[in-house]
């Protein structure tokens, strides 16, 4: 089943890319994003705050801790408050008072976390309200509206998405059909010169659909490109082979933003292999369960180990809640109903993410990415040669080898 | 001129600035582990859960205007941590990262009391806490036997310990609604070297009439250079009433309760406002100031947590479009960078961050309520502030 190719509605896309630095070694790239709300450097992690929010940090907060780009969710504010709400509230951006950049997804990956709720046609995604029971049609057309509602400076295109855990027809159905739907976007786009609107490459972990897929979203001048329908359900070898083949046919000069990817290992190898922006939820999210992110892993706060360790979470980290508390006092807290402990994490691993792409970023720049992978596992996991195969197989696959 | 008394240990110290018709203004001196801390008086301690402003990191916390000099511990949330901090070795204030605050602790936390009759070796006062019963005598002297005895053996390891020494102990009043046992509590107390008094159990008891009564009688008996702490009283029509009694410090869980409930504080205190904008400053465009016929109050308590006359339920629907902030004019965080619209949808949609916000709105306003009626003192307008305040009571 060919691709129609329908003529593009985007003159030649801006390119909001500029490379600073890249790895001789491997694909990994430095650069800075141009973008309304000012200039993002990447490699960079967005924390996401799916409905308007930064789930218990204020805007002032997340500012001082750096960020620049967070992301928010159409699917969600769509339904509350509703666009209508949030264009009468000076966009997004003026409804929650963030002053830097903000990026939505179109609502696609809802088809899948909510997929008893959701039913898919060529049309678009109709779904049914867990609140009110009521019905409403997600299409192309319908998600970039709500977007451009939402004014963020980055928008997705609907995807179809399905599972990584799925096979057959309908993989190769739901590549073909995002590729009609990056159609239908870009023709719907109201607002190419304020927000800058990606594809989503598809194809789940067949190589030739994912090839097909690069083929044709890459005949299409969007600003950037996403790889989607990965960090699912699928083995890692796998994962890393579908992030290798698209950076690999992505071009060079335009972003690659890899969805749902968060864990340090992987934004480290996912660098590795060319990608530079990142979001996943899982930092923000295990903050509220009581886990604080370190170089070597992560600290369950909440447990009995904690209760007379007076030191920081992280001798090294410069946010305010190590600059102020110790694991002690956060295991007592966190015990306690103050929703307080939840903040205290939620800052800490914002930074720590933050800081982590900074430090990769610099050692891009400074052309020493090679040797920062090898000290990062090396205390990720005790030694280089220690860390999981998938990881050193995919490094390998760029040049990079440990130990 | 005078020479300065070198002799005189630098210790917690009580200076009246003036006193007008039984309201206390002044400055609780000498405070703190280098002894140069004031607290202002009418003034109201930070509350705390477990160490921490409810919803509040430190970076947070110091977004707010007016944060007391003192924050309030409950005993009851510590004890359990006893251990740690033993182990800890450095106090209360560095662990929970407040080194700088001055730290009362009070036995029980003022939202969550213990119930009458839970009596341990925790609690170093006997109090009865419900809301609905009177007192009978006999409870009401042994209530007040148990706690002089408890001061007195407080104060007794207080000599005996050498990390006390810079502490101060508060002595309770106890002695429920019979008279004469609060006045022999009141006598008694007195007597010993305590820095302070807790006046204790109006929260509930009785009538509003008798209330107010027992305490002017109670007060009366207390030497005027000490401070006065109530517990339990932190709505502002009831903190007035404390004050025109002599009290002269409060707690401040009424801003939480209201953070609670999704609602935000829009009571005016402005007492001395441009006239044309009288009818637009409170609680919004809509809302009309409420007269209340004086002679029906007949309520008993800030026990209660229903939505009072001094706030908005920014849950209601009528919220979901309104892009002012909460109260205009404020200077809080919250006011200066988001809309009631905002927090409506964080509290349709079950977000953290309404709290967070919610807190920081809610104490900045009742920290500015607190410098109104300081001011109000200082320039004997005290009758118009009151007369603002019952207007919005209901």
């Amino acid at each position: 089943m060919a691709a129609v190719v329908s003529p593009t509605s985007l003159e030649s896309a801006p390119r909001i890319m500029r490379l600073v630095a890249e790895c001789s070694r491997s694909r990994a790239r430095a650069g800075e994003l141009r973008l309304p709300h000012g200039p993002v450097a990447t490699p960079v992690f967005m924390p996401v705050g799916t409905q308007a929010t930064m789930k218990g940090i204020t805007a002032e907060q997340l500012d001082a801790l750096g960020c620049r780009i967070c992301l928010g969710n159409t699917y969600h504010l769509g339904l509350r408050p509703g666009p209508e709400l949030i264009q009468k509230a000076r966009g997004l951006h003026g409804f929650m008072n963030w002053p830097h950049n903000l990026l939505t997804d179109s609502g696609g990956f809802q088809m899948v976390s909510l997929v008893s709720l959701s039913e898919v046609t060529e049309e678009g995604v109709r779904f049914r309200s867990p609140y009110d029971g009521d019905e409403t049609l997600l299409s192309p057309e319908r998600s970039v509206e709500i977007q451009n509602a939402l004014g963020s400076d980055i928008i997705m295109q609907l995807d179809d998405v399905v599972s990584s855990t799925v096979t057959g027809p309908r993989v190769e159905e739901a590549m073909y059909r995002s590729i009609r739907w990056l159609d239908r976007c870009i023709a719907a786009h109201q607002r190419p010169d304020k927000q800058n609107l990606f594809a989503i490459i598809q194809g789940g972990l067949d190589a030739d659909l994912r090839a097909t897929c690069l083929e044709e979203m890459t005949k299409r001048d969007v600003p950037g490109f996403a790889i989607g329908g990965l960090s699912g359900g699928e083995s890692k070898g796998q994962f890393w082979r579908m992030v290798a083949l698209s950076t690999s046919r992505l071009p060079k000069d335009k972003p690659r933003y890899l969805m749902g990817v968060g864990y340090a290992t992987d934004l480290v190898v996912c660098v590795a292999l060319g990608c530079d922006m990142f979001d996943c939820v899982f930092p923000t999210r295990t903050a509220r369960f009581g886990s604080a992110l370190v170089p070597t892993g992560n600290l369950q706060l909440k447990k009995k180990q904690y209760e007379k360790d007076f030191r920081p979470i992280d001798a090294e980290c410069a946010c305010p809640t190590c600059q102020k508390h110790s694991r002690a006092f956060l295991h007592t807290l966190l015990h306690s109903d103050n929703t307080a402990a939840l903040h205290h994490l939620t800052v800490h691993n914002i930074a720590y993410q933050l800081r982590l792409m900074s430090a990769v970023r610099a050692s891009i720049v400074e052309k020493r990415f090679p040797d920062f992978v090898r000290d990062f596992m090396g205390t990720m996991y005790g030694d280089p040669t220690l860390c999981p195969s998938w990881a050193t197989e995919a490094l390998a696959s760029v040049g990079i080898t440990l130990g | 001129m005078q020479p300065k008394d070198l002799e005189e240990p630098l210790r917690m110290k009580l200076s009246l600035t003036k006193v007008v018709n039984g309201c206390r203004l002044g400055k609780i001196k000498n405070l703190g582990k280098t002894g140069d801390c004031t607290m202002d008086i009418p003034g109201c301690l930070l509350y705390t859960k477990t160490g921490s402003a409810p919803h509040l990191t430190h970076h947070t916390l110091h977004k707010i205007h007016g944060v007391p000099a003192m924050a309030q511990l409950t005993l009851s949330a510590l004890a359990e941590h006893h251990e740690v901090l033993a182990e800890y070795k450095e106090g209360v204030g560095k662990f929970i990262g407040m080194p700088e605050s001055l730290l009362y602790c009070s036995l029980h936390d003022p939202v969550s009391p213990c119930p009458a009759g839970y009596v341990t070796n925790k609690c170093l006062s006997d109090g009865e806490a419900t809301c609905d019963e009177a007192t009978s005598i006999k409870r009401a002297r042994k209530s007040v036997d148990r706690s002089l005895l408890f001061l007195d053996n407080c104060l007794k390891l207080q000599e005996e310990s050498e990390v006390l020494q810079k502490s101060v102990i508060i002595g309770v009043i106890e002695g429920g609604d019979v008279m004469e046992e609060r006045l022999r509590s009141a006598r008694e107390t007195a007597k010993r070297p305590v820095g302070g008094f807790l006046l204790d159990g109006f929260q509930g008891t009785a009538t509003l009439e008798t209330r107010l009564h027992l305490l002017s009688s109670v007060t009366a008996e207390l030497p005027e250079h000490k401070p006065r702490l109530i517990c339990g009283v932190s709505q502002p029509d009831e903190v007035l009433e404390c004050i025109e009694r002599g009290v002269d410090l409060f707690e401040s869980f009424f801003p939480y309760l209201a953070t609670e409930r999704g609602c935000a504080l829009t009571f005016s205190f402005d007492y001395q406002p441009i006239p044309e904008e009288t009818l637009l400053q409170q609680n919004g465009t809509e809302e009309e100031v409420k007269y209340v016929d004086q002679t029906k109050k007949s309520k008993t308590t800030s026990c209660n947590q229903e939505i009072t006359s001094f706030e908005i339920n920014l849950k209601e629907k009528k919220y979901q479009e309104d892009f002012d902030p909460l109260v205009r004019e404020c200077p809080c965080y919250c006011c200066k960078n988001h809309t009631r619209a905002y927090i409506h949808h964080l509290l349709v949609t079950n977000e953290l961050l309404a709290g967070v916000l919610l807190m920081m709105h809610n104490f900045e306003h009742y920290f500015g309520f607190f410098q109104a009626i300081r001011e109000a003192l200082k320039s004997d307008r005290l009758a118009q502030l009151k007369e603002l305040i019952h207007r919005q009571a209901s």
